[in-house]
């Protein structure tokens, strides 16, 4: 198994908001997360990917058959774990080139890999940039600083195709997407898809999963995994809400 | 070094023989902390002497020729004979205030009472009366955040002053009513005056303030006044204060505060007319949550000078502050604001902004800004910003294109420049008047107004704005 | 996971960069006695030759010196200055004059070469002229003669005064008289070398060009003098690099830069300043007192400085332009890098005296460790200065919660219809960024050199070519310790 997340707890500042999920992940598959705001969704990229002020409080966070509880997010991110972040920060003054030359090169170096060469790079840089069709001119300004909601996306996208995760999470990718930027977003990620590679798709609304169809569909509620299907239980979703789920949960 | 040779200036003369006039007379009857702080502060004067355009903080306002002259000090306690009212009055539509009054240095509001006590619990009187009223209330704040080692004016202040106004909130009491201190001078003679203030704000308390600077005839005053102000916990306090001072006057106004955590300030200094103005203000925010908006306009013309010094110490974590200053210069006034946001070591998650915006009106009119910071922590935002240029070109043509005449059309623009400030005022009738002011000062009908400045709401001269400034 | 530990870590590891340029060249030197007097002056001038008025102008410049007082006004602490501890002069010694690179002290070849700066025409970068300068006094200056052919004057201050006394004479001390300030009139009394380049009417220098100074003797001042002139029309590109080595007690420098720019030409000054500052603890370093001044003399006239000063333990530095001609333009690009308990005081004048003048400053301050960094600046609108215009914008990241930042803007206005904008804002590298970075594989101490590195790119873009790498690999070893 690629990942297995086992009882997860995660609190910040003392509040816990994962309690005790559970999720496996094999190489090849697809795995959408829904859920209604604020059921921890962000929480568990958060923890998955090592960010700061997410405290594992209990269970196991295990990837590549080793517990990542205590990894440093770069490490992580080194051994194949990608976030496509909902809301991706600026980063003034460093052009998306030299940032994806510095990240790569610090990829094959934890491989033992010389650095890439120049001319290597930027092929790739091409290849990647026409798969989420990216304008050349986009890769010379700032990492994400004066980028629209679209191209802060497409640009997550071509990281992604970039870095060739094995381990890649969706972060509400589709979140203020219009329908074109969203197919965009969809075939860029469909391109990537293989048996060799894993995803996790975190989103609120149906939609993306018209253009990217999970293996596995699991619905989120209050910290936990609620309710697991397949590419129906998504449509179920998008025709009655979430407040049968809550009913159900009440019910129980 | 060298100065201590220099000769003596006649006001500094002045200083140090009304110090030895009294202290051995009525300055012995003082509460032991006030007695202290004379004696200490005299010795501190004699070291520092007045402020010269030699040291950092006085480079830009010069008051050299005002030291040459002489000066009456600490004139004779006015016999109280005619009500504030009479003398003054103050007739903002729908302004309804607890009206108090100092002449010529001295708490002027009744001959036999000296302090009162309000409906809604606030204290006010004499800050002499305070003495034997409140002794514990004087020993404990009394001189504990104003530094007279600052410079000679507040030394000498310290050392010397006559009276002043004491105001005392206590714990968990919400004035309803606004208190207003109307300071005015009126003397046949040069005067010196030197008051104290001191204003307590127990914890949940809340008070305005509203402080009037004013002089009712046209002879040369120097007043410098120090006033010390502590915010307990979750207390508020509003601060106006109104400075409408004739062409001959100088005031050197300080104002120290201490803010304990939770406590909000407001501070808005409208200075419309006066000689040579400077304010000075010390706020350090020592408690954690603490938070101080400190704003002003300055409309100047003729010769006249304003000198705005914001101090804005952060000492805790979690504090915020915001400082706004805009002014407009015309003829050959000039302008100093030096604003200076401090954060301490350990003051983490601070938040501090400072704004000074300028226009100046002629080539002879002139505008010193430093905007200053000096930060010892990292997880802080803070900003600052300063700008000196014109009235919007694009705008004017604008309005002139619609009809409206250029020097309307200035008018207005001006008028919109200080609307930023003005409008942070709370109190509704005041703010109503503040504008009227503001309009009426653009016109350059304020600076002979001799009566209160908020008199002059008082449709006498009708105020035709009636264009809707949020349209252009 | 600790987030404070773990942060306080990072900032630790990324702030412990090791000073590469300290080591010392054994070479012979001649040096005065220490301490200062009209006979040290005496010397110095007799050693270079100088005509009467240049002494002159030394001793009356010395006579100033003893009635005025170090200035006191800078966020900056020292011990006081013994001024009779130190050496004023010295020199290494050589033949009297090299015809060419082979006459060269080889020991001295090696310190250049060390300092990865070539003296030899042959392997140097193409394009780039450069005055070797060791402690004291110039010791090769290449591409003399490719200048030549263009009616350029480049060559050691020595060698002007001997050569071209016409231009000195007319020049020193125009744009920095020896009145200006404390280490001026120390400057103008013993300096003993620096830079002098002269660019005729209407030529464009077609190479970049540079001076590297180094201290190298024990207990000596360094005082260079450089000076610049671009004659109606010309332009000039001009580099300085400097280091010293590593040594328990603090040295004095204490330079003067002037360049006068006459109408229509234009000079680019860059200083990448490295000079040894000081070890983890604060012991040792150098004080680097330094008064750079540009004229805009004629119309259209434009001076552009560009610093990044990662070294000194204590900087106190004003590169300023004086806007005289109408139309003239004054350009300030800063980034000053302060780590450990180096102290910087550092910013710009602009002094705008013709109509139309324009000014723009950028100054980026970084602070970590125990420093602290100051940006202390001058915008003056005269009131002749119509239609004046400047931008300011001037930002401090703090490193770690030790350090402070601070930024002390002077504005003085007379005019009307002048436009004057200040900016600033301090902040610290976000969590987000750090983040975002480290998710993307790159660990935080990379992650911190390359947003500090894209924070201060609006001024390293202002550097030549060639500089700007280098200039990007000393933010680097400033404060990304092992990454180097």
């Amino acid at each position: 198994m690629l990942l297995n997340i086992k009882n997860l707890h995660v609190s910040i500042n003392g509040k816990e908001i994962l309690r005790g999920f559970n999720l496996g992940v094999n190489n090849g598959e697809v795995h959408a997360i829904m859920g209604p705001n604020g059921t921890g969704k962000s929480t568990l990229a958060a923890a998955i990917t090592g960010r700061e002020g997410y405290e594992i409080t209990s269970g196991e966070i295990i990837y590549k058959g080793q517990n990542i509880n205590n990894q440093s997010p770069d490490i992580r991110a080194n051994e194949g774990i990608f976030l496509s972040f909902q809301y991706p920060v600026e980063i003034p003054g460093v052009s998306i080139t030299n940032f994806m030359r510095t990240a790569l090169n610090a990829k094959r170096e934890f491989e033992g890999l010389p650095a890439i060469k120049a001319g290597d790079f930027l092929k790739k840089m091409e290849e990647k940039k026409k798969l989420v069709d990216i304008q050349s001119k986009l890769t010379n300004r700032s990492v994400n600083e004066g980028f629209s909601g679209g191209e802060k996306k497409k640009n997550e996208i071509f990281q992604m195709a970039m870095l060739e995760p094995t381990l890649a999470i969706l972060d509400e990718t589709d979140s203020g997407l219009d329908i074109d930027a969203l197919k965009v977003v969809a075939n860029g990620v469909n391109a990537l898809r293989s048996d060799k590679n894993a995803f996790i798709i975190i989103t609120h609304y149906q939609r993306l999963l018209d253009y990217i169809v999970p293996d596995f569909v699991h619905v989120m509620f209050d910290g936990k995994i609620v309710k697991s299907g397949g590419k129906g239980l998504a449509i179920e979703l998008e025709k009655r809400g979430y407040d049968w789920i809550k009913d159900q949960m009440a019910n129980r | 070094m060298g100065l201590s040779k220099n000769k003596y200036f006649p006001l500094e003369l002045s200083i140090l023989k009304h110090y030895n006039d009294n202290h051995n007379g009525i300055y012995n009857s003082c509460h032991p902390k006030v007695k202290e702080t004379r004696d200490s502060a005299i010795v501190q004067f004699e070291n520092i002497r007045l402020p010269l355009t030699n040291s950092e903080k006085w480079r830009s306002t010069n008051l050299q020729d005002l030291y040459e002259l002489e000066y009456l000090m600490g004139d004779e306690k006015p016999v109280f004979d005619k009500h504030i009212n009479e003398i003054f009055q103050c007739n903002v539509r729908g302004f309804d205030t607890n009206v108090f009054s100092m002449l010529n240095g001295w708490y002027y509001n009744s001959n036999t009472q000296q302090i009162h006590t309000l409906d809604d619990g606030v204290i006010i009187g004499s800050i002499l009366a305070a003495q034997k009223a409140f002794p514990e209330l004087i020993s404990k704040y009394f001189n504990e955040i104003a530094s007279p080692s600052t410079h000679g004016l507040l030394a000498a202040n310290a050392a010397v002053f006559t009276d002043g106004i004491f105001i005392y909130v206590p714990d968990n009491v919400e004035s309803k009513k606004a208190v207003q201190l109307i300071n005015m001078v009126n003397r046949d003679s040069n005067i010196m005056i030197n008051s104290r203030n001191l204003v307590i704000l127990g914890q949940n308390s809340s008070l305005s303030f509203l402080h009037c600077d004013d002089s009712i005839n046209q002879h040369p005053a120097f007043l410098v006044t120090n006033t010390e102000v502590f915010l307990g916990e979750n207390a508020k306090l509003d601060l106006y204060k109104l400075q409408n001072l004739n062409n001959w006057s100088t005031l050197a106004n300080s104002t120290f505060v201490q803010q304990e955590s939770n406590s909000k300030l407001k501070i808005n200094v409208l200075t419309f007319n006066g000689g040579i103005i400077r304010n000075e203000f010390n706020i350090d925010l020592i408690g954690e949550g603490a938070d101080a908006d400190v704003s002003g306009i300055y409309l100047m013309d003729k010769k006249q000078h304003v000198d705005n010094q914001v101090m804005l110490k952060h000492s805790a974590p979690n504090c915020t502050s915001n400082e706004m200053f805009k002014g407009v210069l015309d003829e050959s006034a000039s302008a100093v604001f030096n604003g200076y946001i401090y954060v301490a070591r350990d003051a983490q998650k601070t938040l501090a902004f400072q704004k000074n915006a300028n226009i100046l009106m002629t080539n002879e009119a002139r505008i010193d800004s430093m905007p200053f910071l000096e930060i010892y922590a990292d997880d802080v935002k803070c900003s600052h910003g300063a700008t000196v240029g014109q009235l919007d070109k694009d705008a004017l043509f604008y309005l002139m294109q619609r009809g409206i005449s250029e020097s309307d059309a200035k008018l207005l623009l001006m008028y919109a420049f200080v609307t930023e400030v003005t409008g942070k005022i709370m109190i509704e009738p005041l703010k109503v008047s503040i504008d009227d002011m503001v309009k009426k000062r653009l016109r350059g009908d304020l600076s002979i107004c001799d009566k209160c400045v908020l008199h002059c709401s008082t449709p006498d001269i009708p105020i035709e704005f009636e264009i809707d400034l949020s349209k252009i | 996971m600790n987030e404070e530990k773990n942060n306080g870590k990072i900032i630790e590891e990324v702030t412990s960069g090791e000073y590469k340029y300290g080591f010392f060249t054994d070479i012979e030197t001649e040096t005065t006695p220490k301490g200062l007097n009209e006979d040290i002056i005496g010397f110095i001038s007799k050693k270079k030759n100088e005509p009467e008025w240049l002494l002159e102008y030394r001793l009356k410049a010395y006579r100033h010196w003893l009635t005025i007082e170090e200035p006191d006004w800078a966020l900056l602490n020292h011990p006081p200055i013994d001024y009779q501890d130190i050496i004023y002069y010295a020199a290494p010694v050589q033949k009297k004059t090299l015809d060419s690179l082979n006459e060269v002290d080889p020991e001295l070849l090696d310190t250049f070469n060390k300092l990865g700066i070539s003296l030899d025409e042959q392997k140097m970068l193409t394009g780039v002229a450069v005055d070797a300068i060791i402690d004291s006094v110039s010791v090769k200056t290449t591409f003399q003669d490719t200048l030549s052919k263009h009616g350029i004057i480049f060559c050691s201050f020595s060698e002007a005064v001997q050569n071209h006394p016409e231009l000195v004479k007319k020049y020193l001390g125009k744009v920095v008289p020896y009145t200006d300030n404390y280490f001026a009139a120390l400057n103008s009394a013993v300096f003993s070398d620096g830079s002098f380049c002269y660019i005729p009417k209407g030529v464009r220098c077609p190479i970049e060009l540079s001076t590297y100074f180094r201290i190298n003797a024990a207990n000596t001042g360094q005082f260079e003098r450089t000076l610049l002139v671009a004659d109606e029309g010309g332009y000039v590109s001009y580099l300085e690099g400097c280091t010293a080595p590593q040594r328990d007690e603090n040295q004095l420098h204490a330079a003067i830069v002037e360049i006068i720019a006459h109408a229509n030409s234009e000079v680019k000054y860059s200083t990448v300043q490295n000079w040894y500052p000081g070890d983890k603890n604060g012991k040792g370093g150098i004080y680097n007192f330094v008064t750079k001044r540009g004229l805009c003399e004629g119309y259209n006239s434009k001076i552009s400085w560009t610093q990044v000063e990662t070294g000194s333990a204590i900087t106190w530095k004003y590169p300023s332009c004086i806007l005289r001609g109408d139309n003239s333009i004054g350009e300030f690009y800063s980034v000053a890098v302060t780590n450990n308990y180096q102290q910087a005081d550092t910013g710009t004048k602009m002094i705008h005296i013709g109509s139309n003048t324009k000014s723009t400053i950028i100054s980026k301050g970084i602070s970590a460790g125990y420093s602290n960094n100051s940006y202390r600046g001058l915008v003056r609108i005269s009131k002749k200065a119509d239609n004046a215009r400047n931008f300011s914008q001037c930002d401090s990241l703090l490193l770690g919660d030790k350090c402070g930042a601070h930024t002390f803007p002077y504005i003085k206005t007379n005019n009307s219809s002048a436009i004057v904008e200040h900016e600033a804002t301090t902040s610290k590298i976000s969590e987000d960024q750090l983040f975002y970075c480290q998710q993307r594989g790159i660990d935080s101490e990379k992650a911190i050199g390359l947003i500090v590195n894209g924070y201060a790119k609006e001024v390293l873009n202002k550097l030549p070519m060639e500089f700007a790498v280098e200039a990007q690999k000393l933010l680097a070893i400033t404060l990304e310790g092992s990454v180097g």
